[in-house]
């Protein structure tokens, strides 16, 4: 034990550079996910077909593969069509688009949720279109949205550590480097699985609180 | 006030509004009659511009229903749903001083004063702090009535406004209705209540198939009707066995 508290202290310094790097991947890919998962939702509800179509194409191709596969494809193929990204940005465009489908069905099924007939009801108040999406579409969707969007968020942040494969120094590529230099197998990936739930379990909480916030009384 | 002539409206090949052609007094109270399928919550949804129609014109107040007039006439004509359709994320003093507050720019004060004034009215002051799903359905048909209200409309709209009551709340909601049309308040109700009609309206309108087929004084329809399908129907609502 005081073996494994001596060796904690030396390693920590490194394995909290590699969270850092955790943090700033899956705050930027999430931040994308949402983007282009918006993007897909709101395309999957054009008028035009052709539109409609291509956001279920783009869905349904980008969930069909893995995403380890997306981030060497992104990172070993990309260049040879001259499309260069460093391993940090490749990691957030890869994670940013395989999570974006996720994003896209969830903002789907909660715009799907809000009643037509409180939008006829709004229209009726005279209320513009603008005013209806902010003051009605928004935040019933958003009830059904938030709950899922949590779990995703989770979910995002321990996948941020695919991203070790294409030589992200984040939490899991630091504990690796760390374990294999040192063969304390035991004491480095006991802190690493430790620091994940630091981040994960104040997610899962902070997700309760919004559900319970924002559930209908 | 309100005007509606020659109204024709399709849905694909199903011909809902065939010619209507009606028009509503100032402080006249109107009752829209007919079958399910005729055609009157349409013509009543057309007025407030939630169904476009194809043919023929609707005025209010001598402003006539277009693109550029519908915010216009919305602030003239509110309305009233069979569903109630309460905001379930806003409590009753804030469903009823939305519109008010955030469509007419009153001030946030005033509107609430004037909303809880409209609550007593329909009997629900002590449950402006409730949410919808606390209500029973007679409680948020009310509270939608006082939300029209609160718009100061000079019409109100009402589609079957008791359809989707449990038949002992159905009374504390026409009570409002009547105490409405008391004050002068112009109003068209659909509605299958042929005794609110009889006692309330002004005016009955039978509507089948798309046409307005008998109108006259409110006892003379419902109790002398001229035409054989009228005669029909009510036979039908009042011995339904």
């Amino acid at each position: 034990m005081t073996d494994f508290l001596a060796d904690a202290r030396d390693f920590l310094p490194i394995l909290l550079s590699g969270l850092w790097v955790t943090i700033a991947i899956t705050l930027c890919a999430l931040l994308l996910s949402v983007i282009l998962g918006l993007v897909w939702a709101l395309a999957g509800t054009s008028r035009f077909a052709l539109v409609r179509g291509t956001s279920r194409v783009i869905i349904n191709t980008v969930r069909g593969i893995p995403i380890l596969v997306q981030l060497f494809y992104i990172y070993f193929v990309l260049p040879q069509f001259g499309i260069t990204l460093n391993a940090f940005l490749a990691g957030v465009a890869g994670l940013g688009l395989a999570y974006s489908v996720y994003q896209a069905e969830n903002f789907r099924a909660g715009f799907a949720s809000v009643d037509r007939s409180l939008i006829e009801t709004a229209q009726s108040l005279g209320m513009s279109q603008r005013m209806i999406v902010r003051r009605l579409i928004l935040p019933l969707a958003l009830r059904v949205i938030l709950p899922p969007f949590g779990n995703t968020s989770i979910m995002l942040l321990k996948d941020s550590s695919i991203a070790s494969t294409i030589t992200v120094a984040e939490l899991t590529r630091q504990g690796q480097l760390l374990a294999v230099s040192t063969f304390k197998n035991m004491t480095v990936y006991t802190l690493v699985a430790l620091l994940y739930l630091a981040m994960s379990l104040p997610l899962s909480l902070l997700t309760r609180r919004l559900e319970r916030r924002f559930a209908l009384r | 006030m309100i005007e509606l002539s020659c109204l024709h409206k399709a849905f694909g090949q199903h011909k809902v509004l065939r010619g209507v052609t009606f028009s509503v007094a100032r402080a006249e109270v109107v009752c829209l009659i007919g079958p399910s399928g005729s055609g009157k919550s349409t013509a009543l949804r057309c007025i407030n511009g939630l169904e476009r129609f194809d043919r023929g014109a609707i005025t209010v107040d001598g402003v006539a229903l277009g693109d550029r007039t519908l915010t216009e006439i919305r602030g003239k004509v509110a309305m009233v749903f069979q569903r109630f359709n309460l905001f379930p994320h806003r409590n009753v003093l804030e469903n009823v001083i939305e519109g008010p507050v955030y469509v007419q720019r009153v001030p946030r004060a005033e509107a609430r004063e004037r909303a809880l004034g409209l609550l007593e009215k329909v009997g629900l002051r002590d449950r402006a702090n409730a949410y919808p799903s606390m209500l029973s359905g007679g409680q948020q048909q009310r509270v939608a009535i006082a939300r029209a209200l609160a718009m100061q409309p000079q019409a109100i709209l009402f589609d079957e406004p008791t359809s989707a009551l449990d038949p002992e709340l159905v009374g504390d909601v026409l009570r409002v209705i009547r105490a409405l049309a008391d004050e002068g308040m112009t109003m068209v109700v659909v509605t299958h209540e042929m005794a609110f009609a009889r006692e309330v309206a002004d005016r009955v309108l039978f509507m089948d198939g798309g046409v307005i087929l008998e109108s006259g004084p409110a006892r003379e329809v419902l109790t002398r009707p001229q035409m054989e399908r009228t005669r029909n129907f009510l036979e039908r609502v009042i011995h339904p066995l």
